[in-house]
């Protein structure tokens, strides 16, 4: 016996669904609306002034955040030198050593870092790095980021490895591999293409990152010396000349937006193929 | 030689013992575990770091109103008088007004690409929906300047006005920078966090139920709605107190937008301001250690904030996990 | 060809890129921070100075509030301020500094010019002060209001809400601003008063912007707003500016020569304080005119930083005074010229 299904049940059916689905393109779109937006508006705006000059005074036109580019280099240089180390290790300890409560521990300890907001975690930088030294710096900016690449880097690298098959590390063992052998020389590069993609993934994250570096490196109009200097970035640089009124300022900061943008995407996309064909997505 | 006999496991104890530890030295076991735990730990103190840092900075707001600080409105730096609610108020009000957006587009979302459409194509959306995720929010806050502000001044507040000018929260003229723009905003900063974490709960609702369900006569969309989602209901407000954590801690996109006035009004399209703006705004001139104290007591509260609600999301997340398992 | 300039360009940023990465420096770089004020001028002198004086003076315009703390708390090596100091800061300066003084230099005089934008209205509107102060309290909350039509007669005002636009970080521009309220309106003084940073009044439409800059561009975006901002970023953002009464009576608009008019009406010129020139009276005087100044602390720990420091403030007040007028500063007397030039030895006197 079949059983009719009314009209109002099909209705409501299809009206959900449709509804649904028209939520997903409006997501979607907003997207294709913010690439494209910033495609137009930046990329017209992309000129090799752009990216080989510095910024001029005020009222001036021309100039570029060449300092700025590599001003963001530098600092998420020094934040990967900081965070990568000291997230990655963790992650072996968590997934190789640490008995079940400490991991516990740890995983609600880093947990909390993550959930700190990234303003806050520029004031303390503010109060560990610049107040003592007396002075801003791209080392403060490395800092404030580095601690922010922490949580994320601890939670892939921890992910990948159990990820890797026990019959790797056993097999090894049953070789005569001590326990730290077989961790760097089997299991490590057994996840190597899911930790360096999760890497990456964190970079991109913190790349993009404004408020802590507001109060540690500052911004400078003209090249930064050393590590010990104030230092321009982009996403700061993005945030004072959007907020000022000058038109030409205005374009830079739209093209400024569409480096930044396209890097992060890169740089996401990338990481994203790398673990879908990485050879932890083959064993699934 | 027969390996159980008692001299043997003498012998074999022996010869462990004494040369173990150098044995496992040479094998780098011992340095490995202690550097490894010494990263460990520096993550904790780390953390402590952070919490001391902000505890002992914030002590002397604490001190000299207690309490009050969070119910007092009085923001006065020229006569020393610090109050925190319009921060707390502007900071509830754009994070409710963002999640009330984007929760239900969120899940509706998800629900089309959990159940709808075709793995292909939700495989190929979702991997796009992620990269809004990973969009900087200083970008989030230039296109909210130039773009958003503007299209609601012209195109959504008038209407809006319009119809319901009558309601309180939609009172008083607009003009652009707002509580209302802010929340836009941050509806779409959290929308991509609500959609994929809620996609991979639904989709991991067993296939039985939904079949279960079928098999009776039930449409799909009834099936989505009264089986699946029930069961996916757990983890899906993990994912929304997740992304209410984001929305409070969210500083650039909110400054860019929110008009920075510390004040309470009850119309959305006023003004206001969020904690984490008024950090960004004032910390780097605030000088008098009661000033920089009650930025940083804020500040406190704000982290706390996110604590808690982190935590309940994890614990509706786990809930989930362990239920599917 | 074209990767031929790509690759030429490639290596010229690279070879930048590189030698920025070595810590040895060539040339002195100091760090300032302070006022957004005069920042147009501060940093066309910086831009000029690298090859006169070879230091390299990185100047960030985050608000006199800014300023005054970083060249407290010793994170930057110089500030800039349009706010006066009060005692309290200076002691608290010399609390974290192992008692050294800090040295305040005046380096141009400027104008705080209340801007508006209001399409239609092609007249320059007339403001007084108490009219000013009762806008920012938000007593007259429509450009209609009786108050501002007598002062603009003859000028069609619409009838549209004040949209006020203030700073809302601590900054030398609002100090001026207040302090000249707080002379001309007694409920301003009783209220918020006068500071870098004050307790703006509960009005429907106030909001606050990051710097002069901030301030200019919500101007520019909002018909009907109204704020304040230094000259310089009036007339490059093409803003309409009013006209305010001074103590004479008349209604003056702000320009080089009225502007150096409140200082010369000054009785004493006193290049080691700093005083406030609002509401100044005489002809022609515009009335809210302020100095601007430098804090530079009065020892540095570094000697070259002290000579480099020294050496731009002499030559701020003399060959540097030959660029202000360009950007609608005006220079400073030259008796205060003199004097700054030589307190300017005081600066990490040996």
């Amino acid at each position: 016996m079949m059983m009719e299904i009314s009209a109002t049940r099909r209705f409501v059916n299809g009206f959900m669904l449709t509804l649904s689905g028209l939520c997903t393109v409006l997501v979607v779109s907003v997207l294709f609306f913010i690439l494209g937006y910033l495609l137009i508006h930046g990329a017209a705006s992309l000129n090799w002034d752009f990216f080989t000059k510095l910024p001029k005074p005020s009222g001036e036109t021309g100039g570029g955040m060449a300092n700025a580019i590599v001003g963001s280099g530098k600092v998420l240089f020094l934040a990967s030198l900081i965070g990568v180390p000291i997230g990655f290790l963790t992650g072996v300890f968590l997934a190789e050593y640490s008995g079940k409560t400490f991991a516990f521990l740890i995983r609600y300890v880093v947990d909390l870092l993550n959930g700190v907001p990234s303003i806050v975690i520029g004031i303390v930088a503010y109060a560990l790095v610049v107040k003592p030294m007396r002075h801003y710096s791209a080392l403060a900016g490395g800092v404030a980021l580095g601690i922010m690449m922490i949580p994320i880097a601890v939670r892939t690298t921890e992910e990948f490895l159990r990820a890797v098959p026990n019959s790797l590390r056993e097999g090894a063992m049953a070789l005569g591999a001590t326990k730290a052998t077989t961790i760097f020389t089997v299991v490590i590069p057994a996840a190597i293409s899911g930790l360096a993609s999760g890497m990456m993934l964190n970079l991109a994250r913190v790349a993009g990152e404004t408020a802590p570096l507001i109060f540690t490196a500052l911004g400078n109009q003209f090249w930064s010396a050393g590590w010990m200097a104030p230092i321009a970035t982009l996403p700061v640089m993005i945030y004072n000349y959007a907020i000022s009124p000058e038109e030409d300022l205005h374009q830079q900061a739209w093209a400024a937006g569409f480096v930044l943008l396209s890097l992060v995407l890169i740089i996401n996309v990338t990481a994203r193929l790398i673990i879908s064909r990485g050879p932890a997505a083959q064993r699934r | 030689m027969a390996t159980t006999t008692p001299s043997y496991i003498a012998e074999t104890l022996k010869r462990r013992t004494s040369r173990g530890f150098l044995a496992r030295l040479r094998g780098g076991d011992e340095i490995s575990y202690l550097i490894t735990l010494i990263c460990t730990v520096s993550i904790l103190l780390i953390v402590g770091l952070i919490v001391f840092e902000l505890w002992s900075n914030s002590h002397q707001t604490f001190k000299t109103f207690g309490f009050s600080f969070l119910k007092s409105s009085a923001w006065d730096p020229n006569a020393d008088k610090y109050g925190a609610l319009p921060f707390i108020y502007g900071t509830c009000v754009t994070a409710f007004l963002g999640m009330i957006i984007a929760v239900p587009l969120g899940v509706a979302a998800a629900i089309f690409l959990a159940e709808m459409a075709p793995p292909k194509l939700s495989n190929f959306l979702t991997f796009l929906i992620e990269l809004l995720a990973a969009v900087p929010s200083v970008i989030y806050g230039l296109i909210g300047i130039f773009i958003l502000v503007p299209f609601l001044k012209t195109y959504v507040v008038p209407p809006l006005q319009h119809a319901f000018g009558f309601l309180p929260i939609f009172a008083g003229s607009f003009y652009g920078l707002s509580l209302f723009s802010a929340g836009i905003v941050l509806s779409v900063m959290v929308a991509p966090f609500i959609i994929s974490v809620s996609r991979e709960v639904l989709m991991a609702v067993p296939v039985e139920q939904r079949e279960a369900a079928l098999a009776l006569g039930a449409t799909k969309w009834e099936t989505t709605w009264d089986i699946v989602l029930p069961n996916a209901s757990t983890g899906i407000f993990g994912s929304i107190f997740l992304a209410l954590a984001r929305a409070l801690g969210e500083t650039m996109a909110v400054t860019m937008v929110v008009g920075n006035a510390p004040k309470i009004s009850a119309s959305l399209l006023s003004p206001g301001y969020s904690i984490a703006a008024v950090i960004a705004n004032e910390f780097a001139e605030a000088s008098g250690d009661l000033y920089i104290s009650s930025l940083i007591f804020m500040a406190l509260v704000l982290f706390g904030l996110t604590i808690v609600i982190n935590a309940v999301a994890r614990i509706f997340i786990m809930t989930t996990q362990q239920r599917g398992a | 060809m074209r990767s031929q300039m790509v690759g030429k360009i490639v290596g010229r940023v690279g070879a930048l890129a590189l030698t920025s990465m070595v810590a040895v420096a060539a040339t002195v770089q100091m760090t300032g921070a302070g006022a957004t004020f005069p920042a147009p001028i501060y940093t066309k002198w910086f831009n000029m100075y690298q090859s006169i004086g070879n230091t390299q003076f990185n100047y960030q315009p985050i608000g006199s509030g800014g300023g005054i703390k970083g060249v407290t708390e010793g994170t930057v090596d110089f500030g800039a301020s349009d706010a006066i100091l009060t005692q309290a800061q200076m002691d608290a300066f010399k609390a974290k500094n192992e008692g050294h003084n800090l040295l305040t230099f005046p380096t141009v005089l400027g104008a705080v010019v209340p801007s508006y934008n209001l399409p239609g209205v092609t007249a320059e509107l007339n403001f007084t002060g108490p009219v000013l102060a009762d806008i920012f309290l938000a007593k007259i909350r429509k450009w209609n209001d009786p108050a501002i039509a007598k002062l603009n007669p003859g000028v069609k005002l619409p009838d549209m809400d004040i949209f006020v636009a203030h700073r809302a970080e601590g900054s030398g521009t609002t100090f001026c601003f207040t302090d000249y309220l707080s002379k001309v309106s007694p409920e301003w003084a009783k209220g918020p008063g006068r500071n870098a940073s004050v307790s703006w009044p509960e009005c429907p439409s106030c909001v606050g912007a990051k710097g002069n800059d901030g301030v200019a561009g919500l101007l520019k975006q909002n018909a009907g707003a109204l704020g304040y901002v230094e000259l310089v970023y009036a007339v490059k953002n093409h803003l309409a500016y009013g006209k305010v009464k001074n103590q004479a009576g008349e209604f003056i608009k702000a320009d080089l020569k009225t502007v150096s008019a409140a200082a010369g009406s000054m009785k004493e010129t006193a290049a080691d304080s700093q005083i406030s020139i609002t509401d100044a009276p005489g002809k022609g005087v515009y009335p809210i005119s302020t100095f601007t100044w430098l804090l530079v602390p009065d020892k540095f720990k570094d000697a070259e930083k002290g000579a480099a420091m020294k050496a731009f403030v002499k030559w701020a007040v003399t060959k540097g005074q030959e660029e202000v007028e360009s950007l609608d500063y005006a220079r400073l007397p030259a008796s205060v010229a003199k004097q700054v030039a030589k307190r300017a030895d005081l600066i990490d006197k040996k």
